[in-house]
């Protein structure tokens, strides 16, 4: 008797665990990387579409510092500056359209397009 | 038509302008006259402009009869040369300007040499085109205060003025945009291009001396002058915004410059990089005025700044002998084009 309750619970919890791991592995699956350079005072795309919970990389491959900053409602933030090599994360947890502009050079400005 | 718009609308040229617009990094470049490497730091020949205002010579002579009309300020005496003075490289030789009754402003009269190439206006970027920049003197109070009313009502009761404006913008009417739209013509032909830097880049060996290109190459050194990180081909400015660590930057309630038109921390004190062709013209420099002449401008730098909250990341303390920063400082002296003879026009009566 006692064995076949522990078989079940085995069963069980093995059944948890597979049922953990899909949903984990549901989760990477669904939230995206990017990666946008800043390279010669621009960005190297002037547009990008993500999804809401995606994350976007923006590094700096120029030899001076740059920053990355938006304004717009769905996505307000300002990375502050940093050098070549450097980069920093944004994750985009709204839908909307996000204006992305580098402070130090106002030419350098791309339109990320949140779904 | 709203100028904001014209704004948005610049012609492919400014594209092709901007990308192209960025000097090769310094270990990429060889200092000889005419190299290939160097060719970057030429300005195109001709300045982007916007598509419904394309330079016409009607448009230039109307922007420029309108640029020295002192009847345009409020009190009838003021015009845009009165700051902006062609005597004294298109601007005024004073620390910071005086507007209307001659009040002191807060900031330098900017150059016009060389604005056409510009993405971004004043020194504070709140103008985006020259359109947007023209009218922005004439409607500040303590600057021009013009009264548009009187204004229009002296163009409209002027034949010569309506016939040069019906001339320049056939069927547009007289208006602040069409005035806008002159002067700006006007400011697009105020080009400094022809410097012997300039003729020495399209390979006339003479134009520098040994010193002068060994300034240029400290310069554009990152490890030295570091000055081409912001003073950057071939306008001499990033059209960017730094923070350089003036002493009025440590004033009780300092100018936020760039600050008040993007609030973030980085752009509290930054101010645009000015264009460095024709600077021998116009002392004292900064926008705060602060330094009377090149040298005092180098050793600013060599120090890394004064007040140093808040400074852009991209000044640093600089490694420089004074044989050096005599170097530098020679090399920025080339930079000016010879005076041109200018003919002053006569006002519509």
């Amino acid at each position: 008797m006692k064995c076949i309750k522990l078989n079940a619970w085995k069963r069980k919890s093995k059944l948890t665990l597979q049922v953990l791991i899909l949903s984990a592995f549901s989760t990477v699956a669904y939230s995206e990387t990017f990666k946008v350079l800043q390279k010669d005072k621009a960005f190297d795309k002037e547009t990008l579409q993500v999804k809401v919970g995606d994350t976007v990389h923006f590094e700096n491959a120029d030899p001076f510092f740059h920053n990355v900053f938006s304004l717009s409602d769905a996505k307000f933030f300002d990375l502050g500056s940093f050098p070549k090599g450097e980069s920093r994360p944004v994750i985009f947890d709204k839908a909307g359209t996000v204006e992305v502009e580098c402070a130090i050079h106002p030419n350098m400005k791309m339109v990320i397009e949140v779904k | 038509m709203k100028i904001k718009a014209v704004a948005g609308t610049l012609i492919g040229a400014l594209l092709a302008f901007n990308s192209v617009s960025y000097a090769k990094q310094y270990h990429e470049m060889t200092f000889k006259a005419g190299h290939e490497s160097l060719q970057e730091w030429l300005l195109p020949d001709t300045p982007p402009y916007p598509k419904n205002n394309k330079p016409t010579k009607e448009r230039v002579e109307l922007g420029k009869v309108l640029f020295f009309d002192p009847r345009i300020g409020g009190d009838g005496n003021m015009s845009c040369a009165t700051c902006h003075n062609p005597l004294l490289g298109w601007s005024d030789a004073l620390p910071t300007a005086k507007g209307f009754k001659s009040q002191v402003l807060g900031r330098a009269t900017p150059v016009v040499t060389n604005t056409a190439y510009n993405s971004i206006q004043m020194w504070d970027g709140r103008k985006k085109s020259l359109e947007d920049q023209a009218v922005g003197p004439m409607e500040a109070s303590v600057e021009m205060q013009t009264n548009f009313t009187e204004l229009l009502n002296l163009i409209n009761h002027t034949d010569a003025y309506k016939d040069a404006f019906e001339a320049a913008y056939p069927g547009e009417g007289i208006s602040k945009d069409t005035i806008a739209k002159a002067i700006a013509s006007f400011e697009r032909t105020i080009i400094s291009n022809n410097s012997p830097f300039d003729r020495w880049v399209k390979g006339d060996k003479k134009a520098l001396t040994q010193q002068e290109v060994e300034g240029f190459k400290l310069f554009v050194n990152p490890d030295k002058g570091n000055c081409a990180v912001c003073h950057s081909a071939p306008n001499f400015t990033d059209d960017g915004f730094h923070n350089i660590g003036l002493p009025t930057w440590g004033d009780k309630n300092p100018d936020m410059g760039r600050y008040t038109e993007r609030p973030l921390r980085l752009m509290k004190g930054a101010f645009k990089t000015p264009t460095l062709r024709d600077i021998t013209l116009s002392a004292p420099y900064f926008h705060d005025g602060s330094s009377t002449t090149l040298e005092e401008v180098m050793d600013h730098y060599a120090a890394g700044g004064k007040v140093k909250t808040n400074l852009s990341p991209n000044m640093k303390q600089l490694n420089l002998t004074d044989k050096e920063k005599a170097a530098i400082v020679a090399f920025m002296k080339k930079l000016t084009t010879p005076p041109k003879k200018f003919e002053l026009p006569l006002l519509p009566m």
